[in-house]
Formats: C-alpha cells, structure tokens, sequence
C-alpha cells in the first residue's frame, strides 16, 4: 500500500492530481477496510489519506445552508440538535447507519463516493436536493446528487477531484420521511430505502437498492405532482416499474423490493395525499 | 456464585488460542476445493510467489491414514484425487508472515475436472449422481410403536403437513483456530474445542502416533454451540500435519468467512406428518417421516438422526407412532453438530403442526396440548415409561400465566380489527429434550473423571470436560465444593490437557453439568473415603485430612475417581430402537408474541415467555443466561439467518448478508424453572444447554399464524417468504 | 515496502511504531503490541468484538488504519479498571467472552453519557456489538445498573 499523507486540502489535491496514477482518498475507511486482509489486490493502490485534514471535519450553518464538510461523519449530525430539528432525514437515515462505531468513523461524503446502491445517507441527502461541492487543482465544481450518479459505481467525479463539501440547502418542507427496510432492525444493509420530501419546490422521492445507483423516482413524483387519487398500492406500481429496476441478489428479491416499495410508499404517504 | 473465569474475560485478560505468546511460529492457510464434485486433475503454483519460502502440505505428508476419525471413516484430512464438495481442503501452506501465506493460499490452482454432484437432498438421486452406497442414504432409523396403518385408517380425523428447516451457521463469535508444536518428540495441540479426545483420537489415527506421543489441550473458547464439536478434529490435523513438516509451532485461525463457508452448519430438514386424531383432538396415530441433508461426509449425521426422529413426535401421549428418518448424503459443505442435534428440526415441525392441527379440527392449540401432554406412567415413541413426577401440564399452565396468554389473545382480536398494517399474535409450544448421550451412548462413552487432593488442602477437579460460555468452571466448582462444604476457592479446575485429564467424555448432548457433575460428587466421595471420612464430613475436616495425608505420604498422589454407570433400571434396545432413551429429559413451554408489519411482511417478537422444568438449578444466573441465549439463538434461526448455497456452499459468508438477531431485534426474555430434582444428576441438576433452541421457532410461527391467518411452513420465516404466504 | 512512523497515546502512554500503512488498528494491538484484549470476531465493522476509544469515542479497530491514530488517543480494554465491572458479573453480561470486551467499551461509553437515553434506548445503543451467548439480556441489565452516573470509562 503507497500512502499519501497530505496536510491541507490543498496538498491532497495535488496529490490527486499528481501522475502517480489513479489515487484513492480514504476518510474513515469504513467501507475501504471490510475484510480488508484478504483483499490483497487493493492493498497495492495508492491512497491519499483525508482523515488528517482538518477544515474538512466541521458541519455549518448558514442562512440558506446546511454545509457538512468533507469529513462530516453521520454522528456528528445526530449529535447536533439543529439538524434532528431542521432536517430530520438525515439524523434518522444517519442512526441507521451500522451502529455508534460506525456513526463515528463514517462520512457522508465517504457514503456519497462509495456509491453503493444501497446507501443510507444518499436518499436522505438527494431527498433535501443535496449539492456535492468538488474541488481540484482546476477549481470547484458543484454537481446535484441527484445528477451526480451516472451508472452502477459510476459517478460525476473525475479522479482528481474531491468532496470538500455537501451543501443542503434550508427550505420549508410540508412532509418528510424515511423508512429503511433491512433483514433486521439494527445495522443491516437496505433491501428498501425512500426518502420522500415536499417542499415549495416540490415533491422528491428517492430510493435506495432499487436500481443500480440511488435515484429519484420522476414518475412518482409526477405522480404526486399531479395529486392523482390512489386506491391502493397497487396503483403505484407502473410508476416504480418505470422509475426503477430492482434486482435479486443475496440479500433480497425484484418482487419483494418492489411490492414493498409500493406499500411502504403508499402507507406513508397515504394521509397527506388523501388516499384512502 | 459468580462466573469463575467472569472477570478475567470482563477485562480481556482470557487468552483464546489466537492470544497466545507463540514464538518462532508460522502462520497456516488452506486451500479449498473450488468445486462441488470432481477428479483432482492438476494443482498449480502461481509463479508470482517464492515457494521455497513456504511449508507446503498435501495428502501425501499424511503419516498415518488419510482419515478423519469419526463415525465412519469417510472423510479425508486431506483430498487426495477427488473432491466431494466446495472448500473441501486439498492443500496447506505456511509462511511466518499472514499476509503472505494467504497470498500463495490464494496463488494456487486446485483443477478440478466436474463429475454429477448431487445438490437436493429432497429428492431421489439419479444415478450418476450415486456417490454413497446404492442410493446415497448415510444413514436410516426406523421407530415403530403400535401399529399406525390401522390407527391411521380408522381415525375420524386425518391431518398432513410438510415442514422444512434451513442450514443455521453457529457463529460462535470467537473462531476456529489451532496451534500445534513439538516439545521433544511429543505434538502438542492446543485450540479451541469441545472435546479434547475426539481431537486427541483423530490425531492419533491419521497421524499414526500412539498416545504418548501426542497431547491436545483445550484453550478458552469463545463459544462452541457444537461447531466445536466435530470440526476442531480437522483444523487441528491441519495445523498438525503443517507443524510437523516445518518442524515449528504453527498457527492456523480462520477469519470469520473462512469460517462461515468451510466449518459445519446445522443440518436442513424436511419433515412430513400425517397425524390421526378424534374429533376432539386425541391423538391416535403419528405417522412421520424425517429427512435430512447430511452433507458430503457421514460426521455426526447418523446420530443427529437419532436424536432427531427420538424427539419427533414431541411430548405427547399416543398409541400409535411411526417415524422413519433417513440422512442422506449431498455434494454439499458437511453438515454437523448444532445445538440441539436434529431436535429442533423435529420439533419444529411437530409444534407448528399441532397448531395447524388445533386450526384443522377449529380447537384451541392450548387445549390440543393439554389434552395430549404425556403424563406420568405413560409411554414415549420408542416405549419409555416416563415416570419423573413431573407436572407438564402445570408448566404449561406456568407459561400460559406468565406470558398472560388469553388477555393477550383477546388484546389482538382487538389490535388487529383497528390496525392496518400491523398484526399481532401469540404462539406456543411444549417440547422437551432428552439429556446426554442417546439410548447406550452413555454406557459407551464410560466417562472417567479424577478429582485430585492438593498438599494445601485443596482439590483439583481433573476432567476433559471444557468452558465455553456456558459455565462449566463455574458449575463444576459449586458442585465439588458443595459436596465437600469447602469454598469456591478451594476447588481448582484443572486445564483440560488430555496428558493430565482422564476422557469424561465431550462436552455436547446437555451432559456436563447433569452426568459429569454427577461423576465429580462419586470423586469427591471417593477422595473423601481415601483420606478415611466418611461422607458426612465437610469443611476444613477435610481440608485438614487432605493435607495430612500428603504430609503421611510423602511423594504421593491422593485420587478419587468416579466411572460412569447408567441409572437403576435403564434399557435401550438399539436394534429395535426402543427404550429408555434418555436418562432424564427436560420439560418445557415457551411462548411469543410478534407483530408483523404487513407492509413488509417483517416478523418482530415483542415478548417471549420462556418456561422449562430442568431438575434442580444450579445457578440460576447461568441457567437464566442459557435459556436467554438459546432462545435468541432460535429467534434468529425463525425469522432471519438464512444460509444462501450455491453448489452446495454457503455464498453469504459474512456478518453483514448472514443476519443474527442484535439487542436491538429482540425483547427481553423472560424466563421460569419449575424444579424437581432428578435423583441421578448433580444436585438433582438436568441437562439445560440445548432445550431452548428447541421451542422459540414453532412459538414464533405459531405466533405468525395466528396473527396473519396464514400457515407457514418453512424456516427461517424470512419477509420475503412470508409476502408469498400473505399474497 | 515504506513504513509510516505513528506517533499516539494508547490507554494514557505515550506510543511510537514505525509500521505498514496497511496495518490495521485491531492488529497493531493484538499482535504488534501483545494487546490481545481486543478481539476479532468478523473483520467487517459488523460484530464490534475489536471496539476501542478513538478520541473518546467507540469504534471498531478492524476498520481502523493505524496510521489514521496519528497524533490521537486510543483506549483499549486493557485501560478499564476491574472495579467498573461488577454490574456485568452480576447480571450475567458475559457468558463466551468473546465479545464481551467490545461490549464493555461500548457499555461503559453509554453509562458515560447517560443524556443518550433522551434520544437513545440502550438496545439500539448496544446493537453494534453482537453476542451469540447471553440474547443480550445480562448485557442490557448491566447497562442499566451501571448508568446514571456519568463517570468517563476510563
């Protein structure tokens, strides 16, 4: 393992930008280090290492803005009495996450690049219209998570660049929910994850493990958009057919993630919509 | 008393076998088989690796012969040209450093060239398929009592079911793990086990040492559950074998999905029922029919069977019984010992099924077992008079009251009628659970257990007889000072080193605390008879006779020594499978309830009243931790730990897809003995470990059924089968 | 190789390695150090058998690099004084004891910051750590008994 030790942000982004070839940034390494001594072929990359730097840790507030820092991990959010308060999505996504070992080791941004489909803090963050802030050497660049994924791992950032920032921005909203579906009820992986949000600007339904990245779900949206009348869950299923493609794989099935989608969304959603 | 060695693991000062000082050692890797059945064709050697600097063992470095001694021969240490299932092991390497000796493990090719593997045990073999004996049945047992046929025909009500059980990964949390040296001419190996002289024999057979010249020593272990029954006898081969031919202490400790993927799991079962009944729910005929999936290799099989078809008819009184068992052999990962021991399996279905019968006939499941409840003087499946004094219908009663069965019953008609995604529902079961070794196994075994006097005064309870978790030291120390009226602290339990200890046999089958505790009272009494007391003398009399013996004896050794001998009056009959089948069984009766989330058909047990008659407790903090354990053991195994095969190998190796319940997934669980001392146990003690994994799974479904309307029929119960039954 | 110099404070020493960047925090201690108090039970951030202190709060060593202590403090179950332990023998908390020292740390840092409970039942505070033995009852009991106080665990 070649090791890169940057002091500053500014450091790291030379590193990243450096023809070492390809770098992986390491934050809390609570993705990076699973089963990490059988994992031999990673063990030879190069890793710039983020957890030193400092001015990445911090969350702030300002006006229009909920910023975490590159380093934000998920406990920090639940322990900040303003977050449970303004965006609560993202404390219950955040206490979902593994247990407190893990709450304190990992980032969101770390839960952002990861890029596993079934991220717990990504649908709470996509649902509040979340903006990753990338820097490099050539500059900043802000991309919507919600545009910010471009297939299964694949993603809007460039090998030189890093999340310094994830910019939430403070709005009204009129309903919010989360609602994770695993095997069991403490630290287990996503079969089903919504984060569903309305706001002035309109409704958001995100869902995690239900296609090959975290996505929104437009014609559900349009849906609710449109305050069509459902009689049961049932009548959401052409919009989840539409909007994603779930898969069986060892944790779950496509019928299950589906159905489940279906009721846990309509049960949710059931009394603001006025459905019966 | 409080746990003896509590402390000491409390502050992680108990060394397990990979905390050990070791010097100068190498680190052990296995290489797997990558295919379910084939011929051995080629073994390839990366070229990106030194090998001169490995160790390098295959079957060929075997001394003695290339088997793994156990019921049956069958079984290679090391495959030799064929493999008979994934991760089957075909070669060790060892390399001072981790690191690299999983990297060479991980640079060599086993070629395998495929043959027919058989991957179902429920159905029949084709032939190629045929790869023990003419049809691939390890092994059959038969039960017969009365005549079933023409109970069956003329009972007014027929009821049939299926029911299947799942693998279940023991995940004992601390794993498999061996080390092994040579002091002079003699191989010492020391691990994690169960039983230190299946090991010690297993060694001495494939390595062709005699029993001089080879020593095995029990390290703490951190939990067993039976994986660390059988299993521990190959890795410490392994470890052996690598020792040997590096002439250095070698270390072999799997990490945790080389675990979970090569050790043994409990065994899948289908069982099927065909029940003739009054119309008023009197059981006249039980017609039943076991399989289960043995696995690759005979192991344990044949007696999980054993115990499993004993226990198949459940704790019921009927005239006519008939239970046929077969285990019959796949191209899948050996299955073996699990708590329990094929009981659960039948267990399971016949408590789920006395509910779908209660639901056939429209009768109350509490009713059904009331009526049905074997009472004193009554006859068992294979004929045994049980005549214990035991009320079992009083423990039922015990459980219906605690867990407030019929308020809570009248609770959810109500809950139900208001909710709309939630249900909520009770279930029940009565079992019981026979304590040691099955019919003869006792007698068999004839334990031998040593209790040596110290010069000071005190005593050293010698025995094979290993801690785990489930408070040997602890139990073992009242027992002996109990009976001498000495203190805990006078009484030392002695390692379990097979150089120092007689074989009281393993430390399995609910039979530590009731038939080895019992051996340590007849040392004790022994001992005290040597130094010229009689029984009634206690305390530091005996101390003191203790100490001047040693004082009149000068070089001396003071011994007191029990053997085994069977209670007053016990027969089985192993041709005919019938008798007295155990000494003593365990009662009980446990109930859940559970709410199900319709929406995503999510079982959550929310109260678990769990209560068992188990002779006399002993100390009721262990016993109470015992019965909490199992009985979250069973909860897991009910709603959540699926074990996912593909040719025949678990493929969701790892904590975070093989789910176990956390303290956050169950209630607390409330737990009640009613005692009645058994004349022939420790302090009138019964066999507890392995009766609470008998009953939260049948509770649990039933719980389900009754909740949702639904009869399931499968475990573990998982959401996604249960949106197929709720569909 | 390259190794990297880890300058840190391990249960209130001060502790200098020169090591593999690739060394993990649970094997610094376990085999580097001779702290075998610390266990592994998974390797995937699952069970919590290898928790430890990192600045004050839990987290599992195996998901730890070292080098990533650099600078920091880092309390073992070695650092916990027998004394704090009474509750867990009574209750039955450890049974295997495998476990039973990731327990401990996470049980201890809980009954130091009993303002968790406002938001928190110690269930899902617990659930990091599994244990195969006790169903979690001795555990959760001697979590109980031992809050309230709010002393720091070590």
């Amino acid at each position: 393992m070649k090791l890169l030790l940057p002091e500053t942000v500014r450091d790291a982004l030379a590193h990243m930008a450096g023809r070492d070839g390809v770098t992986t940034p390491i934050a809390g390494g609570t993705d990076l280090l699973v089963h990490w001594p059988v994992r031999l072929g990673e063990r030879d990359r190069t890793y710039v290492d983020l957890w030193q730097l400092q001015e990445l840790k911090p969350l702030r507030w300002t006006a229009d803005a909920l910023i975490l820092g590159g380093l934000t991990t998920y406990w920090d959010v639940i322990r900040d009495r303003r977050a449970g308060d303004e965006f609560p999505l993202l404390v219950a996504a955040a206490r979902q996450v593994g247990a407190i070992q893990i709450q304190a080791r990992g980032t969101w941004a770390g839960n952002i690049v990861n890029a596993s489909p079934a991220a717990d803090g990504v649908p709470a963050l996509m649902a509040y219209g979340a903006v990753v802030v990338l820097e490099s050497q050539r500059g900043t660049e802000e991309v919507p998570l919600d545009g910010f994924y471009t297939g299964y791992k694949d993603m809007r950032r460039r090998p030189d660049q890093l999340i310094v920032a994830v910019r939430i921005p403070r709005r009204r909203y009129s309903y919010q929910t989360f609602a994770k579906v695993g095997s069991r009820r403490a630290q287990s992986i996503a079969k089903v994850g919504l984060a569903v949000t309305q706001s002035d600007d309109g409704w958001r339904v995100v869902a995690a493990s239900m296609a090959p990245t975290i996505r929104r779900c437009p014609a559900i949206e349009r849906l609710l958009q449109q305050g069509a009348v459902l009689r049961d869950s049932d009548d959401l299923l052409p919009a989840i057919a539409r909007d994603v493609s779930p898969i069986d794989d060892v944790r779950s099935t496509a019928e299950y993630r589906r159905r489940v989608m279906a009721r846990v969304l309509y049960d949710e959603l059931r009394e603001t919509c006025g459905w019966r | 008393m409080q746990r003896r060695e509590g402390l000491a693991k409390l502050t992680g000062r108990e060394r397990y076998v990979d905390d050990l000082p070791l010097e100068n050692f190498l680190w052990g890797m296995t290489v797997r088989s990558p295919a379910p059945r084939g011929r051995i064709t080629a073994v390839r050697f990366g070229n990106d690796v030194d090998w001169s600097e490995f160790v390098i063992v295959d079957h060929r470095d075997i001394p003695g012969p290339n088997e793994i001694l156990l019921i049956e021969r069958d079984q290679p240490v090391l495959a030799a040209s064929h493999v008979r299932h994934v991760h089957e092991a075909v070669l060790l390497v060892a390399h001072p450093s981790r690191e690299m000796a999983r990297r060479a493990a991980q640079a060599v090719e086993i070629v395998v060239v495929p043959e027919p593997a058989a991957l179902d045990f429920r159905v029949a073999p084709r032939p190629e398929q045929i790869q023990y004996a003419a049809d691939n049945v390890l092994k059959q047992l038969k039960i017969e009592k009365g005549d079933v046929e023409r109970a069956l025909a003329h009972a007014p009500v027929v009821v049939e079911g299926a029911y299947e059980t799942g693998a279940q990964e023991h995940v004992y949390l601390e794993t498999q793990g061996m080390i092994a040296w040579l002091e002079e001419d003699v191989l010492v190996v020391k691990g994690s086990m169960q039983c230190p002289y299946y090991v010690l024999n297993a060694l001495q057979h494939a390595l062709g040492r005699d029993e001089r010249r080879v020593r095995v020593i029990q390290a703490p272990t951190g939990g067993g559950f039976g994986g660390k029954e059988e299993y521990p006898s190959t890795i410490a081969l392994h470890a052996a074998l690598l020792a040997l031919k590096a002439r250095r202490p070698v270390k072999l400790v799997y990490d945790r999905s080389e675990d979970m993927a090569a050790t043994t799991k409990r065994h899948p079962a289908l069982v099927r029922h065909r029940t003739g009944l009054t119309e008023d729910g009197r059981l006249l005929a039980q017609d039943i029919e076991v399989i289960l999936d043995g696995g690759a290799y005979v192991t344990l099989s044949p007696v999980v069977l054993s115990r499993g078809i004993i226990h198949a008819a459940g704790p019921y009184a009927c005239d006519h019984v008939r239970i046929a068992g077969r285990a019959m052999f796949s191209n899948a990962v050996p299955f073996g010992a699990f708590r329990g021991f094929g009981a659960p399996q039948t267990l399971f279905a016949c408590e789920r099924h006395m509910d779908v019968i209660a639901r056939t006939l429209r009768m109350d499941p509490v009713e059904l077992r009331r009526k049905n409840l074997i009472r004193d003087g009554q006859r068992t499946a294979t004929g045994q008079v049980i005549q214990d004094g035991t009320d079992r219908v009083a423990v039922l009663e015990r459980a219906l009251a605690l867990s407030t069965f019929e308020e809570k019953r009248r609770a959810h008609t109500a809950f139900n009628a208001a909710q709309r995604s939630k249900r909520r529902g009770i279930g029940l079961a009565t079992f019981y659970h026979g304590a040691g070794f099955t019919g003869g196994g006792e007698v068999h075994l004839n334990s031998r257990l040593r209790v040596a006097g110290l010069p000071d005064g005190r005593i050293e309870v010698l025995s094979a007889n290993i801690e785990m978790g489930q408070g040997t030291l602890t139990v073992f120390t009242q027992i002996a000072a109990e009976r001498l009226g000495v203190t805990p602290d006078d009484v030392v339990i002695g390692e379990p080193d097979t150089a120092r200890v007689p074989n009281s046999g393993p430390t399995v089958a609910s039979r530590t605390t009731m038939v080895v505790g019992h051996l340590i009272e007849r040392a004790v009494d022994d001992l005290r008879t040597r130094v010229g007391l009689d029984d009634r003398a206690r305390g530091s009399v005996v101390k003191d006779a203790i100490a001047h013996w040693y004082a009149a004896h000068p070089g001396g050794r003071l011994v007191g020594e029990a053997v085994y001998e069977p209670p007053p009056g016990i027969s089985w009959d192993e041709q005919r499978y019938q008798g007295d089948a155990y000494g003593a069984f365990a009662w009980a009766a446990y109930v859940a309830e559970v709410e199900v989330d319709l929406r995503t058909c999510a079982t959550r047990v929310i109260d678990f009243v769990a209560v068992q008659e188990v002779g006399k407790v002993i100390n009721p903090t262990l016993a109470r931790g015992q019965v909490q354990g199992g009985v979250v053991q069973g909860v897991g195994w009910a709603l959540m730990e699926e074990c996912k095969f593909k040719d025949g190998a678990m493929v969701n190796n790892q904590l975070t897809n093989y789910l176990i319940p956390t303290s956050d997934d169950v209630p607390p669980i409330r737990v009640a003995f009613v005692e009645n001392p058994y004349p022939h146990g420790a302090q009138g003690a019964k066999g507890l470990g392995e009766l609470p994994i008998d009953g939260p799974a049948p509770a649990i479904l039933n719980a389900v059924a009754a909740a949702t309307g639904t009869e399931p029929r499968a475990i573990p119960l998982t959401p996604e089968r249960l949106m197929d039954l709720t569909r | 190789m390259s190794t990297v110099q880890v300058v840190f404070t391990l249960n209130g020493a001060a502790v200098s390695l020169d090591l593999d960047p690739a060394e993990r925090l649970l094997d610094t201690l376990r085999y580097r150090l001779g702290l075998t108090g610390t266990k592994e039970g998974c390797g995937e951030g699952e069970c919590g058998a290898c928790t430890v202190y990192l600045d004050g709060l839990p987290v599992n060593s195996c998901l730890v690099p070292t080098y990533q202590v650099r600078g920091a403090r880092v309390e073992s179950v070695e650092a916990i004084a027998a004394e704090r332990l009474g509750p867990f023998l009574a209750q039955g908390a450890t049974q295997c004891g495998a476990c039973t020292p990731g327990v401990v740390m996470t049980a201890l840092w809980i009954g130091a910051h009993p303002e968790l409970l406002e938001t928190h039942t110690i269930r899902e505070l617990m659930a990091g750590n599994l244990c195969r033995c006790t169903g979690y009852d001795g555990i959760v009991d001697a979590v109980s008994t031992a809050l309230g106080h709010g002393e720091p665990p070590v």
